[in-house]
Order: C-alpha cells, then structure tokens, then sequence
C-alpha cells in the first residue's frame, strides 16, 4: 500500500459523511496509524450534497491542504451521482465504493464510470435499516471499505469499534449490537 | 519525561483540553464560528464537574474580554476563546489588559475580518491586533494548538502579559489529527498553582488598577510595558525548554525546516507552514536547497534571530495570509524585511499574499513560489509583491 491514502467521502448534509470520516480517523489512529479527518465547510443544508475527507499514513502527515486526487472515493448516498461528478480527480486505479443495491457493472454503466476506476458496491442503506433499524450506511460503510481497500486489519476495527460504541452507548446493548453486526455484513457482502 | 495519550482530536477541542487540563478560575467567552467549539466543549466540562471554573455566558466579546479582565485583576487565572469579528470587538479591551499586564490566555482561531463577511481562514484578525501589547504564538497543527496553550498560561503568568494563542481556522480549528495528550496530573504540575503577586482582592496589599495617567506617567508605564514584551522573549524561551523537558516536544520562537545549507526559503505561518514542508522535502529530493522558516511568536517579533538566520540565504519568500492595506505588502514581510535592514543584509526579498477568505493554498501554489525564487536567487526579475491564487 501507498505510504498516504487520501479518502473523500460524498454524502448528503444530515447523513453522516463526517461522522463517517471521524470514525474512520480514529479506527486508524487505533491502529497506529497517522490520521487527518476533515469536512468541507460550506453552505451545508440538510439534503445538499457534502463532502469529507480522510488522509491515513504510516508516517506524520503534514500537509495541510484538501484532498484533490483521493485514492478512495466512497458514496453513501448514489442519487447524488446524477449531479455530482464523484470520480473527479481520483487517481488512476483508484477505488469507487457506492453504497447501492446495483452490482458494480452496473454502476460503471448507469454512471459511465472510466475504466481505470475499481467499483465496489453494496447496500449499506439495507443492512442499516436491518441490522441497526434505520438508515445510516455510514457505520457498515467502514466495513465495506475495509474490505475493498485492506486499509485497516478487519478484526482490529471491529474490537475497536465494539470499545467505542460500548462507552458512547452505555445503556443501549442493542445499538451496540447492531451497528456492529452491521459493519460485519457490509464486510461481508461488498461486491468488487 | 511525562506519559502521554496519543489520541484523535481536533484543533477546537485540543485547546478544550488544554483549557479542562489548566482548569482556570474563570472563562468568560461569547461564540463565534469557527471558534465556538472551544468554550462549548469547555462549557460541558464546566456543567460535568470536571474543572472548578466559574463561566461566564456574556452577551459580547466586548464583554467577555472585560470579564476576564476583572477576572485576572482580582486575581484569578482566566481564560478566554474567539475569532475574527469577535477579536475585533474585544479589541478595545485587549490594549487594557495588556496595559495592566494581566496575564489572560485567549485561544483565537484565525478567521477573515468583514467585510465582505466571511467565515474561513486568514490571519487578518491576529494581525488587526499585533500592536496590543498581547503575545502573539501561531500553531501549525493540533498537536501544537494544544502544546502552545499549555505553554501560554506559563509564558502570561511569568511574564505578567496576556497571550493569545492562534490555529488556522477550519484547517485545524475543524480538521482531526493524531496528537499525544499529557495526563491532567502532568498539566497541573506543568503549570503550577497561579499566585499573583498583586491583585485586587489581596486585602492585606490594596492596589488601583486602571488609575488615570495623564502627561506625568502614562509614558513611563508605556516603556515599561514596552521593555516586558522584549523580556517575554526570554520567558517564552524558558517555558518551552521546560515542556521540552517533560514531553520531548521543543519549540523556539520559530521553526527552522531544512535550513542547513538552504539556498532558498519560504517564511510562512500557521498550518501552511506543514504544507510547506512537503514541497521543501520533495525540492531537496531533487538537490534544490530549499528552506523553510515557520515563525512561531509574531509578538513579540524574534527580530534579531530570524535576520541571523536569513542570513546565508541568496532569496526568502515572505507568505502573508493577511494584508496590511499598507499599498505595499503583507504584515510578515514588512517585519521580516526591517529586522533585515537592521542588520545590514541587502537580500532579494519576494512576497505572497496568499489565502485571503480560506481561498486553498496547494503544494503546487508552493511550488511556484519556490520556482520564482529559484529564479530570483538567479538574478531573473521577478514580481516582489505577488497575489497567490486570486483571479485578476
């Protein structure tokens, strides 16, 4: 893997894309890693289309300006794709990972993704309803990507997951339960 | 050597921290986007129980700043946040508690100043009050922000000066990185109990604070005002090789990046400052002998020792993320280039406003300016006052 990853997460205001890129930073840094985790700030409405971003290194991370060509590109929410060019500036054989009920064939079709870009898909939305009993795919969205990039080792971001979720949701086993069972699945299930 | 935590934080909440560790007496504070996290997460540390402030929710930074100096005249160790328009509305009140040499800590997350209104980062808000009487400490990165801060409290107490400490607005004031956090043990020692040596609530000492000072004295107070602010200097210096001592962590009143052998180099603030060091990583690669300078301390202004350290250098590009609306160059430049003068060094000195209003500084931006200085070292004419990354 490359010394820096750059992540950029698409999503719509009120759906999690910075808490997705908080979480992410942290399951890192649990694992040794060096993390920058940011949003980017603008008019950010409920429903508009917004952005986040993750660097992950092996090393000190200095650089201090957005992310322009990401090396994963992860959308939680594929009605943005219509309008929202997602693929810009990836670099070359970088990973798209959309959370859709489509395969990945379809995607690069439906969206005319380029060829050089690897598709991941899977239906986070689904198994969020299903596993945490509402629609937050940012969570097994982390599971997903996991998965499609090898970024972190899946068992470390799971037992880190599991230490967090257990201090923020002291009185509710079930949340705990279900966001994790969720983040197992999506692992699981992603298609590439 | 201290233990430390390594943990995610962002640049709001590790000067929270800072502030939970420190514990002052009193926080008084008005929110203001960027830096309204700061004493929000301060405030729900306040409502836990976790420190023993009393805060103080006023209706303006005008007020808050007044607070805190009654605060810190009656003797209490205070502290205080804001940004932009909100420094600019305490501006008045920032020269009185520098004058009465009130030792406030104020964590500023630098912002545009209206108008046109504007939520992002430059430093023109530091800059609108660098003649205060305030030292001026800038951070590059969250780790810093949060060193700085415990430094700050140090520094002001010591040196009997108020202090702000600055990060760059939604860059680090919003941005999450790796940090190593000293245990709340440790802080208390670092900084120790505060003891003011005269302060209003002293019975058996009674004082004036903010007497009238006309023709007979203001001057004096003034030079003596003047003269601490040169001492801070030394204060800053010994604060740090302390910290330097328990964390591993040094700090100076400026950061030299490769500058054993620099031919070139850029001077830059804050967290632009990090992004330069990659280009100057990249260029060495390649053999160019690039520099870097980070001034950390703005006020008071390490005159001397950056001259010495420009010294050797054939070209230095000044970046300014603020302008002096002086009709010729940035705040930076200026200083960089009396404290120059001063030494009788005649150098090619390039300037870059740079990011007004958050506009994206990227390494290529650096690399250009790089590139001209490479060429001005050359003796090729180039622009000595440049606009980086505006449309004309």
């Amino acid at each position: 893997m490359k010394e820096m990853t750059e992540i950029r997460w698409h999503g719509r205001g009120g759906q999690g894309a910075k808490t997705a890129a908080l979480l992410l930073a942290d399951a890192a840094l649990a694992s040794g890693k060096y993390i920058q985790a940011f949003p980017e700030y603008g008019p950010e409405r409920m429903g508009a289309p917004v952005t986040s971003f993750d660097r992950i290194s092996s090393g000190p991370i200095s650089l201090h300006s957005g992310v322009i060509n990401p090396d994963v590109v992860i959308v939680l929410d594929p009605t943005l794709m219509d309008s929202v060019d997602v693929t810009e500036g990836m670099s070359s054989g970088g990973t798209l990972l959309v959370n859709i009920e489509r395969s990945p064939e379809e995607v690069k079709k439906i969206f005319n993704i380029p060829a050089e870009v690897r598709i991941c898909t899977v239906d986070a939305s689904k198994i969020s309803k299903e596993t945490i009993g509402r629609e937050i795919p940012n969570t097994p969205m982390l599971g997903a990507l996991v998965k499609a990039t090898g970024i972190l080792d899946f068992k470390d971001m799971i037992e880190d997951m599991k230490k967090k979720l257990e201090k923020k949701f002291k009185s509710k086993p079930e949340v705990v339960e279900g966001n994790l069972k969720a983040i197992e699945r999506a692992y699981k299930e992603v298609k590439s | 050597m201290v233990n430390s935590n390594i943990v995610a934080r962002t640049g709001n909440e590790a000067m929270a921290e800072a502030m939970r560790q420190i514990n002052p007496d009193v926080v008084a504070a008005y929110p203001i986007t960027p830096a309204t996290e700061v004493v929000q997460i301060f405030a729900s540390y306040v409502a836990d129980g976790l420190v023993d402030t009393e805060f103080v929710p006023v209706e303006s930074e005008h007020s808050a700043m007044s607070a805190c100096i009654g605060s810190a005249a009656a003797g209490g160790r205070t502290m205080t946040g804001t940004s932009s328009q909100g420094l600019a509305l305490m501006a008045e009140m920032l020269y009185i508690a520098a004058g009465l040499r009130l030792p406030i800590v104020l964590a500023d997350v630098n912002r545009a100043l209206s108008s046109p209104i504007n939520i992002h980062c430059d430093h023109s808000d530091t800059m609108m009050v660098k003649e205060s009487g305030w030292v001026q400490i800038f951070s590059e990165n969250c780790q810093e922000a949060y060193d700085n801060m415990l430094q700050a409290i140090r520094i002001a107490e010591t040196a009997k000066i108020p202090v702000v400490v600055t990060t760059d607005g939604f860059i680090i004031s919003h941005g999450m990185e790796r940090m190593e956090m000293l245990s709340d043990a440790d802080v208390k020692k670092f900084v120790g109990e505060y003891k003011p040596e005269n302060y209003l609530l002293n019975l058996e000492k009674p004082i004036t604070i903010g007497a009238l000072d006309l023709t007979d004295y203001y001057f004096e107070h003034k030079r003596q005002q003047i003269e601490a602010i040169r001492n801070s200097k030394k204060v800053i210096l010994d604060v740090a090789k302390d910290f330097a001592a328990k964390t591993g962590r040094s700090y100076g009143l400026f950061e030299q990046y490769k500058m054993d052998g620099a031919e070139i180099a850029v001077i830059a603030m804050g967290s632009t400052a990090g992004t330069a060091k990659v280009v100057v990583n990249a260029l060495r690669k390649k053999g160019v002998k690039a520099g870097l300078i980070k001034p950390r301390v703005f006020r008071p202004f390490p005159k001397e020792e950056l001259a010495d350290a420009l010294a050797g250098l054939k070209a230095v590009a000044v970046m300014d993320r603020s302008d002096s609306m002086n009709a010729h160059e940035g705040p930076l430049c200026v200083e960089i280039k009396a404290a120059l003068f001063d030494k009788g060094v005649s150098k090619t000195v390039l300037n870059y406003v740079y990011g007004l209003g958050g506009r994206e500084i990227k390494l290529e931006d650096i690399e250009f300016v790089f590139g001209e200085l490479a060429d001005a070292a050359k003796g090729k004419p180039v622009s000595r006052v440049s606009y980086l990354g505006v449309r004309e």
